[in-house]
């Protein structure tokens, strides 16, 4: 089994979306979420808070250094993910199909390294 | 060493693709598959000069390869994992190299090497690499770009197969349908790089089209009963049969209305348009079936003033509804321009947007020379001439670009 990394990027400056539209993406990344976890498929999941509510923390030379912001200036930041186990790339994109329609958006699929102990 | 007879290369390439994809599958790694079925043809131009060619070249590379491959894994040995338990379960007699797995072996890796998360260009290295044979150099050659580029691009796609967990096998049938366009895609590539190629060794590159056929007849071979397989196939057969015709002697480029069609090969037509019947028999028409089928119908007529331009137009019509792309409504209205009259073709070019194309240009150019338009034509040509980039097609524009009076 190998696993990967499914994420949602935000693009700043999109407007957000309605509270109708809000709700039904909710609903149906909620079923998705249920459907991966009936299949085994599932390892964890989870929704951010925006980008500006981040921290970065630097440990260098016995300092620590704590800066407002997230890591990189850019106008994509991740959003949400998954972490999925499935057999091969092919099995893990047709899962991201299903998210990406799940969360209205496109989704970026990403290997783990392999951990020697995941065996199943 | 000295450099390997024609002969030789010819036959290692066409058993090497089989060889490869059966090792892969065996021992569950390109890489390795790849570098035994390298040492086994040092092996064989040792050889076989000298002994001459085995009854059977594909059985005896893969033989060879695969007690390469093992030997290399013994020496290996200290490794732990799955190599060192393929070693265990491959060290069991020798399996004969049937058809029926070997075909399939093959089959797999071909969609392997055209996965679409793969980029374009990987792809097309990795499918000639890996499926036709080539070298890493006669691929650099082909696509006039460095080796080094080349051989970074396949290590990455390989390392990319093998790290993001691109399967080893043949989509579902469900899947195909997404699937096959992308293998399809990339011997289309192929054979288009080898066609339109005008700069470089003309030689080198004219081999491009002729192992982009041998792909799609194996593909063809492997799956007889995808209609768009077929369809390619005759489309690639229909195309290079004109190919003696599309150039001078000096190398400049001759329209199909302008070629001397005697010098089509008539054998090539003959496949193709029976490959098209058979297409129109079973009738589950798409993309590469009907641009085989307008191909058919311009290979139909001895002169081209007796071009069938209602029936091109009628397969234009058809095949836009299937896919319906500028360039696809450019090329029918060129179909609608003869049945209909320049007016006509004018008016449906001047509705798309293909401002960056230098064939639209070159199309308005030469339907605006038509009707007489001669200040507009110019500046027409000037726009398609500033966007072709290769230096045949720029040559041919100008010598159609009416003088200035």
């Amino acid at each position: 089994m190998k696993q990967y990394l499914l994420s949602v990027h935000m693009v700043e400056g999109t407007p957000v979306p309605a509270e109708a539209d809000m709700q039904r993406m909710f609903a149906q990344v909620d079923a998705f979420n249920k459907e991966l976890m009936t299949s085994g498929e599932w390892v964890f999941a989870g929704g951010l808070l925006p980008a500006d509510t981040a921290t970065v923390v630097r440990a260098q030379g016995g300092k620590v250094v704590t800066t407002d912001g997230p890591f990189a200036e850019a106008k994509e930041q991740i959003g949400g993910f998954w972490v999925i186990k499935t057999s091969d790339l092919d099995a893990a994109l047709e899962i991201a199909a299903r998210a990406s329609a799940a969360c209205e958006g496109p989704v970026e699929v990403r290997p783990f390294q392999d951990d020697p102990s995941i065996t199943d | 060493m000295t450099t390997p007879e024609p002969a030789l290369v010819r036959t290692f390439r066409e058993s090497a693709g089989r060889a490869v994809a059966t090792l892969t599958r065996v021992f569950g790694d390109i890489d390795l598959a790849e570098d035994a079925v390298q040492e086994a043809f040092a092996v064989a131009l040792e050889r076989w000069p000298a002994d001459g060619v085995p009854p059977n070249p594909g059985g005896w590379i893969v033989t060879t390869a695969r007690h390469k491959a093992l030997d290399r894994l013994r020496r290996e040995s200290t490794r732990t994992g799955r190599e060192a338990q393929a070693v265990a379960l491959i060290g069991e007699p020798e399996p004969e190299p049937e058809v029926n797995p070997v075909a399939d072996d093959q089959l797999r890796l071909i969609f392997t090497c055209c996965h679409p998360a793969l980029a374009a260009d990987a792809r097309i290295a990795l499918t000639l690499r890996l499926i036709a044979g080539l070298q890493t150099p006669e691929i650099a050659r082909a696509f006039l770009v460095p080796e080094p580029t080349v051989a970074q691009r396949l290590v990455r796609a390989k390392r990319k197969i093998k790290d993001a967990g691109i399967p080893y096998r043949i989509p579902r049938d469900h899947e195909l349908p997404q699937r096959l366009p992308d293998v399809l895609a990339v011997i289309y590539l192929v054979f288009n790089e080898g066609y339109t190629a005008s700069a470089g060794d003309s030689l080198t590159r004219q081999e491009l089209c002729q192992e982009a056929i041998r792909l799609a007849r194996l593909l063809h071979e492997l799956m007889p009963d995808e209609p768009e397989v077929r369809g390619l196939l005759a489309l690639l057969l229909l195309t290079e049969s004109r190919h003696q015709a599309r150039t001078t002697e000096a190398g400049d480029l001759v329209l199909l209305p302008d070629q001397d069609r005697t010098r089509w090969d008539r054998d090539l037509i003959a496949e193709g348009q029976g490959i098209v019947r058979e297409c129109l028999r079973r009738n589950q028409p798409g993309p590469y079936q009907l641009q085989a089928a307008i191909a058919a119908v311009h290979s139909d007529a001895r002169e081209a003033a007796h071009t069938d331009w209602r029936q091109i137009l009628a397969l234009y019509d058809q095949l836009y509804a299937l896919a319906p792309t500028p360039v696809i409504a450019l090329n029918r209205a060129i179909a609608l321009a003869q049945v209909a009259g320049p007016a006509a073709g004018l008016d449906a070019v001047d509705q798309l947007d293909l401002a960056e194309y230098h064939l639209y240009h070159a199309t308005r150019a030469d339907l605006l020379r038509r009707l007489g338009r001669e200040d507009e034509a110019r500046a027409a040509y000037d726009e398609a001439i500033a966007r072709a980039e290769n230096t045949t097609e720029r040559a041919f524009l100008a010598s159609r670009r009416p003088a200035a009076t």
